[in-house]
């Protein structure tokens, strides 16, 4: 019985972390990260913003889009630095690294997010 | 005199002419514009990762009540994290595009025996993302 | 007035040389000669020692691929006169080990082609009294592109990932399992998806997309690989899922 390979999951899961981060971080980047600081637009108050954010769907969303986005990262940066590097005695580390940071972000958000209420 | 390690040895050796390997160089990428492209593409995967970290920081902040959150909002203003912010927001995307440009090619959809043209497929996508950012867009201004 | 043009060509004689060096030749400058003319002009009336492979001249064989000014080229399909006023650089195909001037190994190639079982893999052979197989054209269509395949290595020439790792199967060999998976007469998909299933197979592929680019056939690699990717995603989900499902 051949050991079922584990690519095709982390494949699987660089792609869903592909599509969420390009449907929607631009928009989330460019209203927090430069119109709203930029004052292009009229940021919302705290006490709204942090009433939508907490919100169980909101939170959920926020959840899945920071997960499969740092595990698109993984992925990603793992194959980049992989080809870059090209020092075999690396992988291992490379690979730890990058799902490790992956999983240890995907925690810290679920901690974060539980936290919002 | 030894063949470079490769499958099918050549049955005969009487005379085995020494062939030439080219070492590949680690700055490969660097010596075309396409792969250049190509790593910069690959590359945009660390603002996804820095935009995470910073919306991360923005929730915890949100957490702590109005004075860390406007805390976070001043940072935002700092020319450093606007730098940042602007570069990120050009790759991703370059993120974006290229994602939506490439999935065609993976996603096969026959209609009725024929092949459904590749720029439907990634149309849609853009089309999908248009209505996505702007719910997503009128769920923060609104509020 | 008769027009030249300079070719820059590698030389390599391992019983002479440690390693490949440049030979310039001034060829006439036709409008409608190819590269593999040019090379065929030295090698008749400047120097008959330049070796180099080709065949059919049209484009067909797959013999005559070679780097033309840092591109993976059939040189008998490759105008002279779009390189004008020159100087063209003509050097063997990247990423494979060199023998002699512009020929190179490519025993590795062909063990990878062989590697993908390129065969129709059937549980039961049929008997010849059942007659021959049958397959509309929409079936056809589903594999067609990845058959136009001339085994001509431009596409080897052109993924960084092969040269970075010599274990990489390469765009030709995947693009060949996946014509015989896609093909309607084959039931051995289960058995390539276990020989290709790893980092040396599909894995190892990062979607650089150079390969199609420079396919003189259009047969689209990269498409076929990532193809194969998503197909064995959402193996590993079926079977995660619905582990009785198994065949």
């Amino acid at each position: 019985m051949a050991k079922k390979p584990i690519e095709p999951f982390l494949w699987g899961l660089f792609s869903a972390g592909g599509v969420v981060a390009a449907l929607l971080i631009p928009v989330h980047l460019f209203l927090f990260g430069l119109a709203f600081p930029l004052g292009w637009l009229t940021p919302p108050g705290y006490e709204s913003l942090r009433a939508l954010a907490s919100h169980p769907l909101a939170r959920i969303y926020l959840f899945v889009l920071c997960s499969f986005s740092l595990f698109h990262w993984a992925h990603r940066f793992r194959y980049t630095l992989y080809d870059g590097l090209q020092i075999k005695h690396l992988n291992e580390v490379i690979t730890v690294f990058c799902y490790g940071g992956a999983l240890a972000g995907t925690a810290a958000a679920g901690y974060l997010l539980w936290g919002l209420r | 005199m030894k063949p470079g390690g490769l499958s099918g040895t050549p049955s005969h050796t009487a005379y085995h002419p020494r062939w030439y390997r080219e070492r590949v160089s680690t700055y490969w990428w660097l010596w075309k514009w396409r792969y250049l492209k190509f790593v910069l593409r690959e590359l945009s995967s660390v603002p996804v990762a820095y935009f995470v970290t910073l919306t991360l920081v923005q929730v915890h902040a949100l957490s702590d009540g109005p004075q860390a959150y406007a805390d976070f909002q001043r940072w935002m203003t700092h020319p450093v994290f606007l730098t940042l912010n602007a570069i990120s927001f050009l790759f991703v995307l370059f993120h974006t595009v290229t994602w939506f440009n490439l999935a065609p090619r993976a996603i096969v959809v026959r209609l009725r025996g024929k092949r459904v043209p590749e720029f439907l497929i990634a149309g849609s996508n853009y089309a999908a993302w248009l209505v996505i950012s702007a719910a997503v867009a009128w769920l923060i201004l609104r509020s | 007035m008769a027009e030249t043009i300079k070719l820059e060509v590698t030389r390599y004689a391992p019983e002479r040389h440690q390693a490949p060096t440049s030979q310039s030749f001034e060829v006439p400058y036709r409008k409608d000669w190819v590269v593999l003319d040019a090379l065929n002009y030295i090698k008749d009336n400047l120097d008959g020692s330049l070796s180099y492979r080709w065949s059919c001249r049209m484009g067909i064989c797959g013999s005559c691929g070679m780097m033309v000014n840092g591109e993976p080229k059939l040189t008998c399909a490759t105008f002279l006169s779009k390189y004008a006023p020159g100087p063209v650089r003509v050097e063997p195909l990247r990423y494979f080990p060199v023998v002699r001037d512009l020929i190179i190994e490519m025993t590795d190639f062909m063990a990878k082609l062989r590697s993908v079982k390129p065969w129709i893999i059937r549980e039961e052979e049929k008997p010849l009294s059942e007659g021959e197989y049958l397959q509309t054209p929409e079936q056809l269509d589903t594999y067609k592109q990845f058959s136009m395949c001339i085994n001509c290595m431009l596409c080897y020439a052109a993924c960084p990932v092969y040269g970075l790792d010599p274990l990489f199967s390469g765009p030709a060999a995947i693009a060949l399992a996946q014509r015989y998976n896609l093909d309607s007469r084959d039931q051995g998909a289960e058995e390539r998806m276990g020989i290709l299933s790893q980092h040396a197979g599909i894995w190892g592929c990062t979607f650089v997309g150079e390969c199609t680019r420079v396919c003189p056939k259009h047969v689209d690699p990269a498409g076929a690989i990532q193809q194969y990717k998503l197909t064995a995603a959402k193996e590993w989900f079926k079977s995660l899922l619905m582990p009785w499902g198994a065949k």
